[in-house]
C-alpha cells in the first residue's frame, strides 16, 4: 500500500510536471503570436509574416504536447486518485468541466483555423482566430488555477454527508490565494515564452548573424522579459505573504524555520536535516526572515514545531532557492541584455540567451514543486489527505504504467527540444 | 423536478458518440497510413490536420462529464480499466505529437514519425475497443470475458477504418479516393463481422442484456436497430464509388445505431449491474452549475465547429498546406 502510494505520487508528479512545461510556453507564446500577427496585418512587412510562421510552428508543436499530456492527467484523477473525486468531486469536477467547455474547444477549433486557414479566411478573421486561441489558453489557466488555488486555500464549500459541495461558487473560484497564484503563473508563462523566443532567436543569430527577423525577435523577447521579471518578483513577494497568512507551514518549510521565534534569521543556503530538526552548514542573515516575511525585524514567525502536519522540508527548501536563484539570473540577464542590445549584438550575449532558452521551465517547475510539495500531507488543505485519496491499483500496475510514461515522456521531451531548436536554427523564411 | 442524472447521461452519451465518430475517422486515417504511398500519406494527414485536436477534445469532455456528473462511476470505471487506459493514453500521445513532428521532420525521421503515427493510432483504437468490451460486461473476470473484449477491440478498429476510409472518399479524389473505396469495403466487412459477433456475444455475456432484448413483444420494436444497421451497411456498400458523401454519412449512421443499441442495453446502469446513474450522480449543486454552463456554451461549440468544417470544406489537394 505504502509502495503503491509512493508510485502513484511519483507518477502523478511526473505527469503534471511534464504537462505544465507546455502550457507554460503556450499561454505566453500565444499572446506574442498575436503581436506578430497584428504587426504583419498593419505593416504588411514580410519579416513579420516570416516571424509569425516560424513561431506558430513552435506553438503548434508545444500545444500538441500540452493537449496529449493534459488528456493523460484528466484520466489519472480517476485511475489513481478516486478518493479525490469521491470527496471533493462536486467542487473540483465542475471547475475542470468549465475549462473543457469554455477553453479547450475554443483553442482546439480555432487553432485549426490559425494553422491551416491563412489562405482560406480573410486577414481579419485570421487575426481574430489568433486572438481567440490566446484568450482560450489564458481562460484555461484561469480555471485550472482556480481549482489548484482552491485545493490550497479552500473556501466557499459546505460539508454534507461527509462529502464537499459548493456553497458559493464565487467563493470557491475566487478563493484567497487565487488572484496571486493566477497572476504569478501568467507572468511565469510570459517570462518563459519570452526567454524561449529570445534564446532560440539568439541561437539562430549565432548561426546566421544577419537574419533581420531573428534580430527583431531577440530584442522583442529580451525587452518583454526585462519588464515582466521585476513585475514577477513583486507579485511573487505578495504571493509569499498570502501563503504565510493561509498556509504558514509551507512557508516555515521553505524557509527551514524549525522553531517558533521572534526576529527569526533568514537562511540563504544550507542543508535541512529533518532528523535533527536543524539546518546544517547554514548561511544566515540575522532577523532576515522576520524582515522579509513580516516586514518587522522583531515579529514572531511560526516554526515547524508549531504544526502537527508539515511538508517535507528539504525538497521545498531547495526548490524555492532554485526558483529564486534562476529568477535573479533572469532579471540580471534581461536587464544587461536590454542595455547591451541598444548598440550591438555581441556573441557572448547570444550564448548567454541561448543557454537560458529553457530557464523559464526550471523556475516554473521549481515554483510548482514549492507550492505542491508544500501542501503535503494534504491533497486539499485541511480537508483531504493525499494518502486517503489514492486508488487501489497495485504497485505492479502502477509500476508498469509509470515505466511506459517515463519512456514516452523522455523520448517526447528530447524530440521536442531537438525539433524546436532545429526549426529556429533554420530561421524564418 | 427535472431529472438531472438523465440529462447528464444524455449529454455524456452525446459527447462520447461525438468523440467516437470524430476521432474515429482520424484514428482510422492513421491506421490506413501504411496502405498508402508517401504522397498520399501527406494528403491523408492534411485531410485531418485542422480537426484532430478538436476531435480529441470530445474525449476530454466525455470523460469530464463522467467525472463531474458521476464521480463514483468515474473512479470505478477508470480503476477497473487501469492498464488499457494507460495504453490508450500512450497511443494518443504518440500519435498526437507524431502528427506535428512528421510535418517538421525530414528523411528517415519522417518515416519514423509516420510509423509512430500509425502505431499510436492503432494502439489507441485497440485499447478503446478493449475498454468498451470490458465495460459492456461490467468488468467480469474470466477468460471468456477477456476474449470478448479482444473481439470488441478488433471490431472497433474495423469501425474506425471504415470511418477513416469513407472520410477519405469524401475529402479526396483521384487514385487515393479509388483506394479509399476499396479500404472502405474491407472496413465494412470487418465491421459487419465485429457487430455480428458483439450482438451475438453480448446476450450470452450478460443476463441483463439478454432480458432486455428478448422480451416479446418489445423485441419486435427493437428490431428497428439491427435492421436499420443492416440497411445502412448496404447503403454504404452500394453508394461506395457512386457518391462522395453518402458512404461517410452511412458509416456515421451505423455508429449512431450501434450506440443506441448499446445505450439501451446498459440503461440505467453506468457500471453494468452495479451502479445506476442515480446511485453514481453528483450532488445537485454541482450538476446545476454544470448544466447552466453547458447550456450556454455548447451551442457556441457546435456553432464554431460547423464554422471550422465549412472553412475547410472541399477536396484536399496539396500535400502540406500547413500555413
Amino acid at each position: 500500500m505504502e509502495e503503491a502510494l509512493l508510485l502513484a505520487r511519483v507518477q502523478f508528479g511526473l505527469n503534471i510536471a511534464f504537462h505544465i512545461l507546455f502550457p507554460t510556453i503556450t499561454i505566453g507564446l500565444a499572446w506574442l503570436l498575436v503581436v506578430f500577427r497584428v504587426r504583419y496585418e498593419r505593416t504588411r512587412d514580410p519579416a513579420w509574416l516570416g516571424t509569425y510562421k516560424l513561431w506558430v510552428k513552435v506553438f503548434a508543436l508545444t500545444f500538441a504536447m500540452g493537449v496529449v499530456s493534459g488528456i493523460t492527467m484528466s484520466f489519472q484523477f480517476g485511475t489513481n486518485w478516486p478518493g479525490y473525486m469521491n470527496k471533493v468531486g462536486n467542487v473540483a469536477g465542475p471547475l475542470l468541466a468549465y475549462e473543457v467547455l469554455t477553453a479547450f474547444f475554443l483553442e482546439a477549433t480555432f487553432l485549426g483555423v490559425m494553422l491551416f486557414g491563412m489562405n482560406r479566411v480573410s486577414g481579419r478573421v485570421h487575426v481574430a482566430s489568433t486572438i481567440i486561441v490566446a484568450a482560450g489558453t489564458t481562460l484555461s489557466a484561469f480555471w485550472i488555477l482556480a481549482l489548484n488555488s482552491w485545493m490550497q486555500t479552500p473556501t466557499g464549500h459546505v460539508i454534507e454527508n461527509g462529502v464537499l459541495i459548493a456553497g458559493s461558487w464565487l467563493a470557491v473560484i475566487f478563493n484567497p490565494s487565487f488572484p496571486y497564484r493566477l497572476t504569478h503563473m501568467l507572468l511565469a508563462s510570459g517570462i518563459t515564452a519570452s526567454f524561449l523566443v529570445a534564446g532560440l532567436s539568439a541561437w539562430r543569430l549565432l548561426k546566421a548573424p544577419n537574419d533581420p527577423s531573428a534580430a527583431k525577435t531577440l530584442r522583442f523577447g529580451v525587452h518583454i522579459a526585462a519588464v515582466l521579471v521585476p513585475l514577477q518578483i513583486f507579485v511573487g513577494d505578495l504571493h509569499g505573504l498570502n501563503t504565510l497568512k493561509h498556509q504558514p507551514a509551507k512557508v516555515a518549510a521553505l524557509e527551514a524555520l524549525w522553531k517558533t521565534e521572534r526576529g527569526a534569521a533568514l537562511t540563504l543556503f544550507g542543508i535541512p536535516n529533518e532528523k535533527e530538526k536543524r539546518t546544517d552548514y547554514a548561511v544566515m542573515i540575522p532577523k532576515g526572515a522576520a524582515l522579509i516575511l513580516a516586514h518587522d525585524a522583531d515579529a514572531e514567525l511560526k516554526g515547524l514545531d508549531a504544526f502537527k502536519d508539515h511538508p517535507p522540508v528539504a525538497p521545498v527548501f531547495f526548490a524555492f532557492r532554485i526558483m529564486v536563484g534562476v529568477g535573479v539570473l533572469m532579471l540580471a540577464l534581461s536587464w544587461v541584455g536590454s542595455w547591451v542590445l541598444r548598440k550591438k549584438t555581441p556573441r557572448w550575449l547570444l550564448w548567454c540567451f541561448a543557454a537560458f532558452t529553457f530557464s523559464g521551465w526550471v523556475a516554473t517547475l521549481a515554483g510548482w514543486m514549492v507550492t505542491e510539495i508544500g501542501r503535503q500531507p494534504w491533497l486539499v488543505q485541511g480537508i483531504l489527505r493525499t494518502a486517503d485519496a489514492v486508488g487501489d491499483a497495485s504497485g505492479a500496475e502502477i509500476g508498469a504504467s509509470l515505466t511506459g510514461y517515463i519512456l514516452t515522456y523522455a523520448a517526447l521531451l528530447l524530440s521536442y527540444m531537438v525539433v524546436i531548436t532545429h526549426l529556429s536554427g533554420k530561421g524564418a523564411q | 423536478m427535472i431529472d438531472l442524472p438523465i440529462i447528464f447521461t444524455v449529454l455524456m452519451g452525446a459527447a462520447i458518440l461525438a468523440y467516437v465518430v470524430l476521432d474515429g475517422y482520424d484514428l482510422g486515417v492513421g491506421m490506413l497510413m501504411p496502405a498508402a504511398s508517401r504522397d498520399e500519406q501527406n494528403r491523408m494527414v492534411a485531410s485531418i490536420g485542422p480537426f484532430w485536436d478538436a476531435n480529441e477534445t470530445w474525449l476530454v469532455l466525455g470523460i469530464g462529464l463522467l467525472l463531474v456528473a458521476f464521480p463514483l462511476a468515474h473512479g470505478e470505471i477508470l480503476g477497473a480499466l487501469y492498464l488499457p487506459v494507460a495504453a490508450m493514453l500512450v497511443g494518443l500521445m504518440v500519435r498526437g505529437v507524431a502528427f506535428e513532428f512528421r510535418i517538421k521532420a525530414e528523411g528517415w525521421h519522417r518515416e519514423l514519425w509516420n510509423w509512430l503515427f500509425w502505431a499510436g493510432s492503432t494502439l489507441a483504437s485497440l485499447a478503446q475497443g478493449f475498454m468498451l468490451g470490458r465495460y459492456i460486461t461490467g468488468f467480469a473476470p474470466g477468460f471468456g470475458y477477456w476474449l470478448f473484449a479482444l473481439v470488441v477491440a478488433g471490431g472497433l478498429c474495423g469501425g474506425y477504418v471504415l470511418l477513416g476510409a469513407t472520410w477519405l472518399v469524401h475529402r479526396t479524389d483521384g487514385p487515393l479516393q479509388a483506394k479509399a473505396v476499396v479500404w472502405a469495403r474491407w472496413g465494412l466487412l470487418w465491421v459487419a463481422l465485429g457487430i455480428g459477433l458483439v450482438s451475438l456475444g453480448t446476450p450470452f455475456a450478460s443476463e441483463t442484456v439478454r432480458e432486455k432484448w428478448f422480451d416479446f413483444p418489445r423485441t419486435l420494436g427493437l428490431m428497428v436497430l439491427p435492421l436499420g444497421t443492416l440497411f445502412m451497411g448496404a447503403w454504404v456498400w452500394f453508394s461506395l464509388g457512386r457518391s462522395d458523401w453518402k458512404p461517410f454519412a452511412g458509416a456515421v449512421a451505423i455508429y449512431v445505431l450501434a450506440f443506441l443499441g448499446l445505450a439501451y442495453s446498459l440503461f440505467p446502469f453506468v457500471v453494468m449491474d452495479r451502479l445506476t446513474i442515480w446511485d453514481a450522480a453528483a450532488h445537485p449543486s454541482a450538476l446545476v452549475f454544470m448544466l447552466v454552463g453547458t447550456a450556454i456554451v455548447l451551442p457556441f461549440i457546435i456553432g464554431y465547429t460547423f464554422y471550422a468544417y465549412r472553412v475547410f470544406r472541399g477536396k484536399v489537394t496539396g500535400g502540406d498546406p500547413y500555413l
